[in-house]
């Protein structure tokens, strides 16, 4: 609502079309998004300490430099002059910059925007800043304070990096830098027995994602010869494809299958860092982190780094790929839907919540739903940051982080629970709420696209409905168990208090954005009405322009398969809203039901979903052991068998190497020896002769005379 | 031979080429003996006078028996007055080596070998 009437406001008042130049402005902006918070983390990690209130005014002030040049950029490219496949790239303008350049690999690195990093970029600020007051407070008085907004800049840095960067391996380079930016947040805690341990799980696990993805851009690269985003799409749609050289292990496939191939490659390094199944298990465990690094990465922007991805590389996606990543997605927005509902500790539940949500984002990427799916992703940075913030608040008020040591604290802390619940209700998708717009989006979507395919094509929207239902129903549960009720724990609820204001600002803004993110009140309003449908527009697939396939469903019977899915889809979620909220009241608030009796009902399910489906049972007894003497046996091979070859080599070597010694000692210095022996020899002979008596000088002069004489009387 | 045929040609001169020469030599190879043997350097200095003689007389025998003018006449005289101002510079060198050396030993003075 207030973003398009600014929109139209500035295009009456005569803004015009799109300025002569502002490449200094994208330039810079792009530039200074990512290295000003590293110059903040440079400077707290040398300096931190030393620095009063341990530099934190440093970080807070470096992100909120990012945060304004960000909203500026937003306001300059979506406000002003907002079309929607607007995009600037600094290579276009000459200015790129040479990274590696050897031979015919050439690579070159350089800024680019559209409308989806912009977007992208604004909201990591924003969420940023409001984090970063907040530790402010949550890590008040904590030993390593300084090195906390060190590793917080740095994160920052990495993040925004990711998001302005042009081509596929610069962003692959920062995708590993926020690895290790969740790594380091996660163990920051260093000294407890969890933290170290989940911060390794993480690193590992996002490991085998990476590997992948690292293949699925080096295929990419060998098929197009580059990795800049808008050359790769160009190139594909024009159908150019490298030929592989006969004998290279994939020679064989055909363009569609290596495509498709590489596309779900590339996927795969989404479903480490997004936390899809299977690789999903870090992300429980990264809760170990502090709540405002929670908040920050593992809910509103690393986990979302992986959609982000997805959505940038779309057009490369050949159809396939696509309905991989939809039946992944649904899987997961199901599955971290079901752990949900069985979690105690406050912050399990969210981030289950947050690895469902981000499977809802995949799906509806999947299935079409591009413009839905990264619109999910900017609402959910906010309303998600915003529960765990709250979630924080409340663990800071009563040193717990079971919800069966908590109830009642609505009484205690009214901003938290306020915010709390305005988050929630954005995160069921309750009408008005900025969540209802886009995970409506993802439903009907997903909805159009089982209409439009056959019977199996259901099986998105069938998981999508029931999620729906499951996350009203966790979150209810989370709400009635936290804030309302009577206190289960006296002591703890006499001392919970409400959080101070440099906690409780950042969750009002937050909370605000979850209300009106959606950018309207309208319960029921067309897509066009929507900013982020205005600004964001599905970008066209290269893979099927390249590939020369049949589009399928055609766009009229997409479109109408859309319209028609729009009201039931409306319907379904709010049943299964309305399901979840009256299951949750009947369970945990008005007690008629007792929730131990319904999971003896599902006696087994229940305790499937309590060992969270078995995945780390799996991973720890098969996966690891095997692995494990998978090493063991390469180890002995390389030990015996690569160590035995090095060395014969070596060995080889200095036999080779005495044998020329030798020759040298013997024969080369016996030379330079024998010279050396000669010319001294002689001199010494010749030397006699130089006595310095003129007498002898003048006999051999005579000598030399006669035999002078001898040999002219000879002629 | 070519110069004991020169010297056999008739003419209004007495005596032979050869017999000048053969004196000549005497004077040039006790001259010689001289230099190499004795260790006195004013010796060594009549020994170049000697030898300086030599030459004259070899310079005079070939004017006379060679048909020329006064050539070989005039250089004698040249060579003389040389070797008078050879003795000079010569003695006064000898004077310097006595100075520097203590003696006139030739075989003592051998600081050109350094």
């Amino acid at each position: 609502m207030s973003i398009l009437a600014l929109q139209h406001a500035v295009a009456g008042a005569g803004a015009g079309p799109v300025p002569v130049d502002e490449t200094g402005a994208f330039l810079s902006i792009g530039l200074g998004l990512f290295l000003v918070p590293l110059l903040s983390a440079v400077t707290l990690i040398f300096f931190g300490r030393k620095l009063p209130r341990g530099g934190d005014w440093i970080a807070q002030t470096a992100i909120v430099t990012c945060a304004v040049g960000a909203l500026t950029m937003f306001w300059k490219v979506l406000v002003q002059h907002g079309t929607p496949g607007w995009s600037w790239s600094s290579a276009a303008v000459g200015q790129a910059w040479d990274w590696i350049a050897l031979g015919g690999f050439h690579l070159s690195v350089g800024i680019y925007w559209d409308n989806l990093s912009v977007i992208m970029a604004t909201m990591v600020t924003v969420v940023s800043s409001c984090i970063f007051f907040f530790s402010a407070g949550y890590m008040h008085g904590d030993r390593d304070y300084p090195r906390f907004f060190a590793y917080l800049s740095y994160f920052c840095f990495a993040m925004l990096g990711l998001v302005v960067v042009d081509n596929l391996l610069m962003l692959f380079v920062f995708w590993e830098l926020v690895g290790v930016g969740s790594y380091l947040l996660i163990g920051f805690f260093y000294d407890q027995e969890d933290p170290p341990k989940a911060s390794l799980k993480a690193f590992m696990v996002n490991r085998v994602g990476d590997v992948l993805f690292l293949l699925g851009i080096i295929i990419c690269w060998r098929t197009f010869g580059t990795l800049r985003y808008s050359e790769i799409f160009a190139t594909l749609s024009a159908g150019h494809f490298t030929e592989l050289p006969v004998g290279h292990a994939f020679a064989g496939l055909s363009h569609h299958a290596l495509l498709t191939l590489s596309g779900i490659l590339i996927f795969c390094g989404a479903i480490s860092k997004s936390a899809q199944v299977p690789l999903h298990t870090w992300l429980p465990d990264a809760m170990a982190g502090p709540t405002p690094v929670s908040a920050l990465i593992h809910a509103a922007t690393m986990v979302a780094a992986g959609v982000f991805m997805v959505g940038r590389m779309y057009p490369y996606f050949t159809p396939e790929a696509l309905n991989f990543i939809a039946v992944v997605g649904a899987i997961t927005a199901l599955v971290g839907a079901t752990m949900g509902l069985v979690m105690w500790d406050i912050k399990k539940v969210l981030a289950y919540s947050t690895m469902s949500q981000l499977g809802y984002m995949m799906l509806g990427l999947g299935v079409g739903g591009y413009v839905a799916g990264l619109f999910h992703l900017i609402t959910h940075a906010f309303f998600k940051s915003c529960l765990f913030l709250g979630s924080g608040s409340v663990i800071h008020a009563v040193h717990s982080q079971d919800i069966r040591d908590m109830g009642g604290l609505k009484r205690k802390m009214p901003v938290t629970y306020w915010t709390f619940l305005i988050a929630t209700l954005a995160l069921a998708g309750v009408p008005c709420f900025a969540g209802y717009y886009s995970k409506d989006q993802i439903v009907a979507t997903s909805l159009a696209w089982g209409m439009s395919h056959d019977a199996a094509h259901w099986m998105p929207f069938v998981f999508a409905a029931v999620g729906a239902f499951m996350t009203t129903f966790y979150m209810f549960r989370l709400v009635f168990l936290t804030f309302h009720g009577k206190p289960a724990d006296q002591h703890r609820f006499d001392h919970a208090h409400e959080s101070p204001p440099v906690m409780a600002l950042p969750l009002v803004v937050l909370a605000t954005v979850a209300l009106f993110g959606g950018g309207t009140l309208n319960p029921l309003p067309h897509n066009e009405e929507l900013w982020f449908n205005r600004l964001v527009e599905q970008p066209a697939s290269a893979a099927i322009a390249g590939l020369g396939l049949e589009v399928h469903p055609t766009a009229e019977h997409w479109e109408h398969a859309m319209h028609a899915a729009h009201y039931p889809a409306l319907g379904v979620s709010f049943i299964a809203i309305l399901l979840g909220f009256l299951l949750a009241r009947r369970m945990y608030l008005t007690k008629a039901t007792d929730p131990a009796a319904v999971s003896a009902r599902f006696g087994p399910m229940h305790e499937i979903i309590s060992h969270k489906y078995y995945f780390d049972d799996l991973y720890n007894g098969v996966l690891i052991p095997g692995l494990q003497r998978l090493n063991r046996a390469l180890a002995w091979f390389d030990r015996n068998v690569i160590d035995g070859i090095v060395n014969l080599v070596g060995l080889l070597a200095r036999s080779i190497a005495f044998v020329a010694g030798l020759f040298d000692k013997y024969v080369i210095d016996g030379l330079v020896n024998f010279w050396r022996w000669f010319v001294r020899t002689l001199s010494a002979v010749l030397r006699l002769t130089q006595t310095g008596n003129v007498r002898d000088y003048l006999t051999l002069t005579l000598i030399g005379v006669l035999i002078l004489a001898m040999y002219l009387a000879a002629e | 031979m070519n110069l004991l045929a020169v010297a056999a040609e008739p003419g209004a001169v007495s005596g032979s080429l050869s017999s000048y020469l053969i004196v000549s030599a005497i004077l040039f190879l006790l001259g010689l003996a001289t230099i190499l043997t004795r260790r006195n350097v004013l010796y060594v200095l009549m020994g170049t006078e000697l030898i300086l003689n030599a030459a004259n007389l070899n310079f005079v025998a070939f004017t006379r028996f060679g048909g020329y003018e006064l050539d070989g006449q005039m250089m004698a005289l040249v060579v003389v007055m040389l070797a008078a101002a050879e003795a000079a510079v010569a003695l006064a060198i000898v004077l310097r080596i006595f100075h520097d050396f203590g003696s006139i030993d030739m075989t003592r003075t051998d600081s050109l070998r350094d």
